[in-house]
């Protein structure tokens, strides 16, 4: 078992999403239950079914100075730095500490395989990307966080994390043991994946995609709606952020057991989740709220409803957030860790939304109307393909 | 700053031209060398998932499993690092091909097989390992930030950490993009502690503002080049193999980690 860590105050934090640009808007949608859902008009062949779509991202052109990085996905970290002041509060930390004190750790599942896919779609004659794609740092997993350091000159530790659909929950921990060890003063971390046909046509042949908005947990539950999100939090020490809410702890673990299937008695995310409470000195009955994994795809819900109706007491509410945003993929973890903060910020229980009868493992845990309550302690599930879990543990600072 | 020590208790290597790293280090004392088939052989991996995984997990698996034997530890207790700096190019290749010209004929497992933890998922699915894994990448610094990530993590939960660093050749528009043109992987299992297992202590310090020592060095048409993580990874691969000297790596794009290799380890 894991020793307890320092909590790590979180002194900034945004989400973008199909609820909308920022917190505010989020708050929004979660409070009157109103999700963020559409038909999918996205690619050339659009698949029949519903996506989490980003409105604006294709009018948030980059700076001329970062042209070179231009793509989908990094438009939509650049829309996403500027919510919330979020982008001044990243300068002003690297202008505290200086720029190579602070830690950078981003997530994505896809980075800019969007920009790939369409060089390839307009391949020359010759078989080559065309000019104006040509262009090498576009065509990497480092994209992304290679953009956003160049966006904020930060010089420190500089990292992306690409574990699927658990990556931009795990860059809390890397970011801590980096602050832990005192490389750095700071971090920024978060997360960005984009629509692109890789996910929507590969989960399509997994068959993975609902054909209608996505039901998690719902017992006539058809699979996942892909969506697209942008997050980002400034992690530093408590002392300099005393009323900030607190990152308490976090849990990382290994299924070994299949590539695109979870444990069918969720061993790894229980595993995940046990290591996550001990870092946070804390007890099951201490949560006040979960934020699920929930895909909605059959076999995660079934593993996840056992899990959180094994592990936990009837006060401790649970809901996936998936039926408002869809699944964002390697950004579902900054995106999960935002709503677990904001029900600590507005004692707000999301509504489990798409869900209308309720599969038969789910215990009185889940919160199927959105519900108002203190929230303390709010835990985030994040799981992704190559059964690579991660768990996150978030408190309110002590009054 | 005072610097992180780990303790270097495997080192795994493969290329077209050097099998592991026992055939580094005859090469170093200028002794003939014989060259690998030209698959990995990854036996790690039960038969059957040897013939189906994509050669960026063979590839991977194969160093790993070199270093973890020379470590004598159980692979089912180490936490675990990936690093690569284009993850599997040639399954990039299939499926931006395919998705422009039949999307709907997209395969499934090329698709799961896709996800840069793949090499992760197979290693830890095919040993049993339930410790944490990651999967990173960071351009050109691929190496030297997967160093950062493994030692750090190794220190604070004071638990040995294998590091894998590895990277296939490219194929297609994007192998031109990547400028990776031969395949190289090495792995080196970490400990916190010396022991009797200890073949090296590494110390790392992070050196801000790096930039220009950085730049790359002048072209000298060895192989290595022409693989971004060979290149990276080779100052302290023949360090090790020389058994001391101090090397600098790129840790980001203006950060450096110099490594100080002391063998009374």
């Amino acid at each position: 078992m894991p020793v307890p860590i320092q909590p790590l105050a979180v002194s900034a934090y945004t989400a973008t999403s199909a609820l909308g640009h920022g917190l505010e808007s989020h708050v929004a949608a979660l409070s009157a239950t109103r999700g963020g859902l559409r038909p999918n008009d996205f690619s050339s062949a659009p698949l029949a079914c519903w996506i989490g779509r980003v409105e604006g991202v294709e009018d948030a052109a980059l700076p001329a100075a970062h042209a070179v990085w231009e793509c989908r996905n990094n438009r939509l970290a650049w829309l996403g730095l500027r919510q919330d002041g979020f982008l001044e509060r990243a300068l002003d930390i690297r202008q505290r500490y200086g720029a190579a004190r602070v830690a950078l750790v981003l997530g994505t599942s896809t980075a800019s395989i969007g920009a790939t896919e369409e060089a390839y779609r307009r391949l020359d004659d010759d078989g080559h990307m065309p000019p104006d794609l040509r262009r090498p740092l576009i065509h990497a997993p480092h994209s992304l966080a290679g953009f956003v350091a160049e966006a904020l000159g930060l010089e420190g530790p500089c990292l992306t994390v690409s574990t699927a659909c658990s990556s931009s929950a795990k860059v809390f921990a890397s970011a801590e043991r980096l602050i832990r060890l005192g490389l750095v003063d700071a971090a920024v971390v978060g997360g960005v994946d984009t629509l692109c046909d890789s996910v929507l046509f590969g989960f399509n042949a997994l068959e993975l995609v609902s054909p209608d908005p996505c039901r998690p947990f719902d017992q006539a539950r058809r699979g996942i709606s892909i969506g697209e999100a942008a997050g980002f939090a400034l992690l530093e020490r408590t002392g300099m952020a005393p009323h900030a809410p607190r990152l308490l702890g976090y849990g990382e673990s290994s299924d070994a057991h299949h590539m695109s299937t979870p444990h069918p008695e969720g061993l790894g995310a229980e595993l995940a989740l046990r290591d996550a409470l001990a870092r946070a000195n804390l007890h099951a009955d201490q949560v006040d709220y979960i934020n699920l994994h929930g895909t909605a795809s059959l076999k995660n819900d079934e593993v996840e409803a056992a899990l959180v109706t094994r592990s936990f007491p009837t006060t401790t509410r649970a809901s996936s957030t998936k039926g408002f945003t869809g699944h964002t993929l390697g950004a579902a973890g900054i995106l999960e860790a935002a709503f677990a903060l904001q029900a600590i910020e507005h004692g707000l229980v999301p509504a489990n939304l798409g869900c209308t009868t309720p599969d038969a493992a789910c215990g009185p845990q889940f919160a199927w109307e959105v519900e108002q309550r203190s929230v303390d302690v709010a835990v985030s599930n994040s799981f992704g393909f190559g059964g690579n879990n991660a768990c996150l543990v978030f408190g309110r600072a002590p009054a | 700053m005072s610097a992180l020590q780990v303790h270097v208790e495997g080192i795994g290597l493969w290329s077209a031209s050097l099998a592991d790293f026992a055939a580094l280090k005859a090469q170093e004392r200028g002794e003939p060398v014989t060259p690998p088939a030209a698959r990995p052989a990854a036996s790690t991996l039960p038969a059957n998932e040897r013939r189906r995984a994509p050669e960026s997990v063979l590839l991977a698996v194969e160093v790993a499993g070199q270093a973890v034997a020379m470590s004598g530890r159980g692979a089912a207790e180490l936490a675990c690092v990936f690093s690569s700096a284009y993850g599997d190019q040639l399954i990039s290749d299939y499926m931006c091909t395919t998705l422009a010209q039949a999307p709907t004929e997209l395969s499934p497992t090329r698709f799961h097989n896709s996800v840069h933890n793949a090499p992760a998922g197979y290693w830890t699915i095919a040993t049993g390992c339930h410790a944490p894994s990651n999967a990173i990448s960071a351009g050109h610094a691929s190496f030297g930030a997967g160093l950062v990530e493994a030692a750090t993590l190794c220190i604070t939960e004071q638990q040995p950490v294998l590091l894998v660093c590895s990277d296939i050749a490219g194929h297609g528009p994007l192998g031109e993009m990547s400028g990776s043109q031969l395949s190289f992987g090495c792995a080196l299992v970490l400990s916190p502690q010396s022991s009797e297992r200890s073949l090296v202590r590494l110390d790392l310090m992070l050196e801000p503002h790096a930039g220009p020592m950085l730049h790359p060095a002048p072209r000298t048409g060895a192989w290595q080049e022409a693989n971004p993580m060979a290149s990276a990874a080779w100052p302290l691969m023949q360090n090790l193999a020389r058994g001391d000297g101090e090397c600098t790596l790129a840790a980001a794009e203006t950060l450096a980690l110099r490594v100080v290799m002391e063998t009374a380890a």
